[in-house]
């Protein structure tokens, strides 16, 4: 079992959790009553207020976390915009911010669609949609194993690796920090996405 | 003036009549003859609309004669189909449309859709009512609200970003007693736009070659996902509604050009391709979801 690190910052690691309330983003961006994120010209409106208040906001690497739980309809469009397309563009190496992305989201009614657009786009995301962290959309076993291990230790230093995921631990956690599914500090430290939400 | 005569039972399964009526038009006064209409559903009024839109844009002066009484006048009137007639039929009476009430068979009254607002207003505006249709009468599980909401918006945005033109949706639950022995909610949605083989042809017509028609370009977005935007987010909205009404066991046409397409439930035995039919400039959409039955 691997050393459980204390809370606080891992090496230079992200800094300022911040959660995202994305129906009020909706509310602000159309006249929608009841928090419906519908309509791919709504979608793609959203994501861009989620990238301007990201831009705002400190250069160094950070966790936000998108929350959904007050939408009530998420379409395939939408989740296309708000959710993969986000991805994808803080995926480039010319991301406008080091931002890492948890998203949380409603059970059933918005997992389905949240999973169709990453399917599509072959991305992955944590997210919670009730029950805690996990992984969503395509991931190799491997992956799949190391990013469990990574959520239920929190944190996994370098002594730790070989003991809590072999000789692939290494190259399997920095594969999901380059997926932006984890975080790899510079000094040999991984973190999960979670854990750094959580960290004050 | 040229008549055309409206069958007393219109519905997704004899438009094609209408519309072939509407494509032969030429400019003259056109008169639609629905006076003998004892039943008609959403596609059948949607229909009705294209048709005379058809006709209007064919140099016509379409003109509508609906029947005197009957309770098809009265569900016309729920449906708002007079009001929406009126904005496309010459001198056609405008009836004040009757509010549904809460327990009324209408789920969505034939609503035109041309923007992105108005796919929001339709989806905010069914919540409540879908909700009572889908769970007492269809018996979805409650989530399903959410799914059907989620299909009528890619239903409606279709129109928006495919047809380049304006369009109508409209919602009406059925029993089926005859036909099914169950309770069935139809939604009709339906277009005069450019249709689908005008609107992926720029950007897949030339790698199909000879074989791009109606058929094709159906085939590629009911069954490839493929659009006109060089997207890999795109293209996703019909695929989903043909998962998701497969799941509900229900039954999804396109009708585009002189063409159909379908994912037919075994209650519904029908061929999954019809060519050779009546030109329809734009699309039709008919999706009809059966009640559920456990076992």
């Amino acid at each position: 079992m691997a050393e459980r690190l204390k809370s606080g910052r891992c090496g230079e690691g992200p800094t300022r959790p911040a959660a995202i309330d994305v129906a009020a983003i909706v509310t602000d961006t159309v006249a929608s009553r009841g928090h419906n994120l519908v309509t791919r010209p709504t979608g793609r409106a959203v994501r861009e207020a989620i990238e301007q208040r990201l831009t705002t906001t400190s250069p160094s690497p950070f966790v936000i976390l998108l929350d959904f739980t007050r939408v009530r309809i998420l379409d395939f469009s939408c989740a296309d915009e708000v959710v993969a397309k986000l991805l994808l563009r803080y995926q480039d190496s010319d991301r406008p911010a080091n931002v890492f992305f948890l998203f949380r989201a409603v059970g059933e009614m918005h997992r389905h669609a949240v999973e169709e657009v990453l399917d599509r786009h072959g991305l992955a995301a944590v997210c919670d949609v009730g029950g805690g962290f996990q992984l969503l959309g395509p991931a190799t076993t491997e992956e799949r194993r190391a990013w469990n291990t990574l959520e239920r230790c929190e944190r996994i230093g370098p002594r730790d690796l070989a003991g809590a995921l072999g000789d692939l631990g290494e190259p399997l956690l920095r594969g999901l920090a380059r997926r932006r599914l984890a975080y790899w500090s510079g000094n040999g430290e991984a973190a999960a996405l979670s854990a750094l939400a959580r960290t004050p | 003036m040229r008549v055309v005569e409206i069958p007393p039972s219109l519905d997704y399964r004899n438009v094609d009549d209408v519309f072939a009526e509407a494509a032969a038009t030429a400019p003259e006064p056109v008169l639609f003859d629905a006076r003998r209409l004892r039943w008609i559903d959403p596609n059948g009024m949607l229909s009705l609309l294209c048709a005379g839109q058809v006709a209007a844009a064919k140099g016509a002066v379409p003109r509508l004669s609906l029947p005197a009484g009957g309770d098809v006048v009265g569900y016309l009137d729920r449906m708002g189909f007079p009001g929406a007639a009126a904005r496309i039929f010459h001198a056609s009476p405008r009836r004040g449309g009757r509010a549904p009430s809460r327990e009324s068979d209408v789920l969505l009254e034939i609503t035109s859709i041309a923007t992105n607002s108005d796919v929001h207003e339709v989806v905010d505006r069914v919540q409540s009512r879908a909700g009572a249709i889908l769970s007492r009468t269809l018996h979805y599980p409650p989530a399903a609200v959410v799914q059907f909401s989620v299909i009528l918006s890619e239903v409606c945005q279709n129109i928006v970003e495919h047809a380049d033109g304006p369009g109508w949706v409209a919602a009406q639950r059925y029993n089926w007693t005859r036909r099914l022995g169950r309770q069935v909610l139809v939604i009709g949605v339906a277009d005069v736009g450019r249709g689908f083989r005008d609107s992926l042809a720029e950007e897949h017509a030339e790698r199909f070659g000879d074989r791009w028609g109606d058929v094709t370009a159906l085939e590629a977005a009911f069954l490839m996902g493929l659009t006109r935007f060089p997207d890999t987010g795109r293209g996703q909205g019909i695929q989903q509604i043909r998962k998701q009404v497969a799941r509900w066991q229900g039954l999804v046409s396109i009708r585009s050009g002189t063409a159909r397409i379908a994912d037919s439930p075994s209650w519904h035995p029908s061929p999954p391709v019809v060519e050779g039919l009546p030109r329809f400039p734009g699309a039709q959409i008919n999706i009809v979801l059966p009640e559920r039955i456990d076992g």
